[in-house]
C-alpha cells in the first residue's frame, strides 16, 4: 500500500502554500525566473477570463448590455440579477435541496467508511484485502455502468404513497443519498484504510489491556486520531456530492427537488437568452463551492492528495 | 475473551493468512460488533454498486421495455450486434472518448504537470497561482459546461467578440457547430483537469527526496534531465494515480457533453448513449445496458491497472 505516503504527514503539510521546495535554493539566474512569470500570468490571465466573464456579465442590467452590448463598459452595475435569479429560477428550493441531499450523504460515508476502514486496516482477518479491493473498485466504475439497474430497482420497489409521491423510491432524495453514499464510502474507506493502518498498533494494544472492545477501540481510540483525516474527507465529499450531477438527472424527475448542480442545467431554458440571468444563476451554483474552498482550503486540498485514487 | 478465533488485532498486517505477531481473541460481542461494522457497508456496496453492475451484464442480453419484470426477453447477443452494425452514434461515440482521452493526456495532464514544475521553484505570489489554477477544480463539470456556454455563445460569448468575429456570418458558434464543439468542450474540459493534475503533481514533487536533486546536479545533469531521468521517475506512484485519473475521467465524461447539448450533435461518448437508451422515447434498457457492459469493460483496464499497483505491495510483502 505504498500508492499514497503516510496519511498523517501529508495532511499535515499539504496546504498548497507549504508547497515549497525542501532544498530551496535559487535554481537558475533571475532572468529565469522573469521568463516562468511571465508565462505564468499569462495563463492566470486565461484561466480567470471565463470565471471573470461570467462574473461580470452577471453584475450588469440586461438593459444595459442591449444597449451597449455584452462586449462593453457602459451602463451601470448591480446585483438585480442575482436577486432576479434567487426568486424566479428558484433557488433558494435547489439550494435547500442541495443541503438535503448533502448532509446526511456525507455523515453516512463518514460513519460507514471509518467503520469498515478500522475493520480492514485494524483488524487482521481473512477478507480485508479482498474488501477494500471491491470498495475501491466500486468507487472507480462510471456511474453509467449501474444506472440502468439502479433505475429498475428503484421503480420497482413499491412504497406508499404516504412516503413517496411517486409510489416508489424515484423522485425521493433518498435515492439519491443512498447511491451517492454507496458510490463515496469505497473511496474514502481506501483512504481512511492506508490513515490508519499508519497508527501504530500499540494505540490499541493498551486498550486492550484494559479490556476495551472493538467498538471501544474504534470510537474512542482510532476514530479521535484520524480527525485530519476526517476532515480533510469530510470537505471533499461536500463538495463532491455537491457537484453531483448525475444521480439527481436520473434518479428526481420533479424540477423543484433537484439540487443545485443539476438544476443549473435547466438554466439556459428558463432563462431564454438572458445571459446576464444565467450568468448570476451559474455565479449562484459556483458560490457554495467556492466558499468551502476559500474556508477551508487546506482541508480539501490534503483530502486530494491524500486519497489521489480518486476517479 | 473466550471464543477461540484466529482474528487479530494488528496494525499493517495484511489478509495473506500467515501467522501474525499478536494473537488476540475477539469476545464474543467483539465479533458482532465487528459484523455490524463490516456487514453494514458491505451490504451497501454490494446492493447499489454491484449487484447493479452485474444486473446491467444480464440486462444486455435481454429485450425489455422496463415495464413490468415479466416482460423481459432473453435477446443473446442481438443487442451488441445492434450497436456494431446499426447504430450510428456508437462508432463516433467511440472515438470521441478516444479523442477525450488523448487530448486529456496529450494536452491537459502535461500542462497541469507544467504548472506544477514551475510552481514549485520558489517563485514569488506561488500562492496566488495555485489558488487561480484550482479554482475550477471546485466547480461541477456541469456549472463549466454553463460557464463556458457563455463565453463560446456565438453572438454574446465573449469569445467570438476577442476574435472579431461576433455578429458577422464568420461568427462560429462553439458550442453548437458539431464539428468544433468537441473541441470546445475540451478546451472547458482542460480548464478543470490541468488544476487538478497539478496540485497532485505539486504534492509529489514536494515528497521527492531533495538529495536526489542535488546528486543529479553534481553528476553534472542540467534541470531537464535531472527532471525527466531523476524527478519525474520518482514520482511513481503519483504518475500511476494521474494515468488512472486521466483514463477514467475521459471514460466517465458525461456532465459537460450533456449540459451542451445532451450529448448529441458531434458531442456524444458513450457514457451519454446510456443514459440517451435508458431514458426519454423508447427506453431500449438492452441496448443500454449492453453499452453500459461496454463502458464496463473498457473501464475495467484502467482499474485493474491501478488496483494492481495499489494492491500488489501488500501480497508480496
Amino acid at each position: 500500500m505504498s500508492i499514497i505516503k503516510p496519511a498523517p504527514a501529508a495532511a499535515r503539510s499539504d496546504h498548497p502554500a507549504a508547497v515549497q521546495h525542501p532544498g530551496g535554493k535559487g535554481r537558475g539566474p533571475a532572468k529565469k525566473h522573469l521568463g516562468i512569470h511571465l508565462f505564468l500570468i499569462v495563463m492566470a490571465a486565461m484561466w480567470l477570463v471565463p470565471l471573470a466573464w461570467t462574473i461580470f456579465t452577471s453584475l450588469r442590467p440586461k438593459a444595459d448590455t442591449d444597449k451597449y452590448g455584452y462586449f462593453s463598459l457602459g451602463g451601470s452595475f448591480n446585483f438585480d440579477n442575482f436577486t432576479e435569479a434567487w426568486t424566479r429560477g428558484g433557488f433558494a428550493q435547489y439550494a435547500w435541496n442541495s443541503a438535503l441531499i448533502t448532509i446526511p450523504s456525507v455523515i453516512l460515508i463518514l460513519f460507514f467508511a471509518s467503520m469498515m476502514a478500522f475493520a480492514v486496516s485494524r483488524v487482521a482477518w481473512k477478507f480485508n484485502v479482498t474488501l477494500l479491493i471491491m470498495f475501491t473498485a466500486g468507487n472507480l466504475l462510471p456511474p453509467q455502468v449501474l444506472a440502468a439497474p439502479l433505475f429498475q430497482m428503484f421503480k420497482q420497489l413499491e412504497l406508499p404513497y404516504s412516503v413517496s409521491d411517486s409510489g416508489n423510491l424515484l423522485n425521493t432524495y433518498i435515492s439519491v443519498i443512498a447511491v451517492d453514499t454507496a458510490f463515496q464510502i469505497g473511496f474514502v474507506t481506501f483512504v481512511l484504510s492506508n490513515y490508519m493502518k499508519a497508527l501504530s498498533p500499540e494505540l490499541t494494544e493498551a486498550a486492550l489491556v484494559d479490556g476495551a472492545g472493538i467498538w471501544r477501540q474504534y470510537w474512542e481510540i482510532i476514530l479521535p486520531l484520524c480527525r485530519p483525516a476526517l476532515a480533510a474527507m469530510g470537505t471533499l465529499q461536500v463538495i463532491f456530492i455537491y457537484n453531483d450531477f448525475f444521480w439527481p438527472l436520473l434518479f428526481i424527475q420533479s424540477g423543484d427537488r433537484l439540487p443545485l448542480t443539476t438544476a443549473v442545467n435547466n438554466l439556459q431554458g428558463q432563462f431564454l437568452s438572458d445571459y446576464n440571468l444565467i450568468a448570476a444563476g451559474a455565479m449562484i451554483t459556483a458560490i457554495p463551492a467556492l466558499i468551502i474552498y476559500l474556508l477551508l482550503q487546506r482541508h480539501f486540498v490534503a483530502g486530494l492528495t491524500l486519497g489521489s485514487s480518486k476517479g | 475473551m473466550s471464543t477461540a478465533s484466529d482474528t487479530t488485532t494488528a496494525g499493517a498486517r495484511g489478509a495473506r493468512g500467515a501467522p501474525a505477531r499478536r494473537v488476540r481473541r475477539l469476545s464474543g460481542r467483539d465479533k458482532w460488533v465487528l459484523g455490524f461494522m463490516v456487514g453494514v457497508p458491505t451490504l451497501i456496496q454490494l446492493v447499489l454498486v454491484w449487484i447493479p453492475t452485474l444486473l446491467s451484464a444480464a440486462l444486455s442480453f435481454t429485450r425489455w421495455n422496463g415495464l413490468s419484470l415479466s416482460d423481459i426477453k432473453g435477446a443473446g447477443l442481438a443487442n451488441y450486434q445492434f450497436i456494431a452494425n446499426d447504430y450510428p452514434p456508437f462508432w463516433p461515440a467511440v472515438q470521441h472518448n478516444v479523442l477525450w482521452l488523448v487530448f486529456l493526456a496529450l494536452v491537459a495532464t502535461p500542462l497541469g504537470l507544467l504548472l506544477a514544475i514551475l510552481l514549485d521553484q520558489n517563485i514569488r505570489g506561488s500562492k496566488i497561482y495555485q489558488s487561480i489554477f484550482f479554482t475550477p477544480v471546485m466547480l461541477s463539470l456541469a456549472l463549466i459546461g454553463v460557464i463556458w456556454q457563455l463565453f463560446y455563445n456565438r453572438d454574446s460569448g465573449l469569445l467570438n467578440f476577442l476574435l472579431g468575429t461576433a455578429g458577422t456570418p464568420q461568427a462560429v458558434d462553439w458550442f453548437g457547430d458539431s464539428s468544433v464543439n468537441i473541441w470546445a468542450a475540451l478546451l472547458a474540459a482542460t480548464w478543470r483537469h490541468a488544476g487538478y493534475v497539478m496540485i497532485l503533481y505539486l504534492a509529489g514533487l514536494k515528497g521527492v527526496d531533495p538529495t536526489l536533486r542535488e546528486a543529479a546536479q553534481i553528476d553534472g545533469a542540467n534541470a531537464v534531465q535531472t527532471f525527466f531521468r531523476v524527478i519525474f521517475p520518482a514520482m511513481r506512484p503519483v504518475n500511476v494515480i494521474i494515468i488512472v485519473i486521466t483514463v477514467i475521467e475521459s471514460l466517465r465524461a458525461f456532465d459537460i457533453v450533456y449540459v451542451i447539448n445532451r450529448g448529441t450533435n458531434g458531442l456524444e461518448l458513450i457514457s451519454a448513449l446510456v443514459i440517451q437508451n435508458l431514458v426519454g422515447e423508447g427506453q431500449v434498457i438492452g441496448v443500454g445496458s449492453a453499452l453500459a457492459v461496454i463502458l464496463l469493460v473498457i473501464s475495467l483496464v484502467p482499474i485493474t491497472f491501478y488496483l494492481s499497483r495499489a494492491f500488489g505491495k501488500d501480497k508480496e510483502a
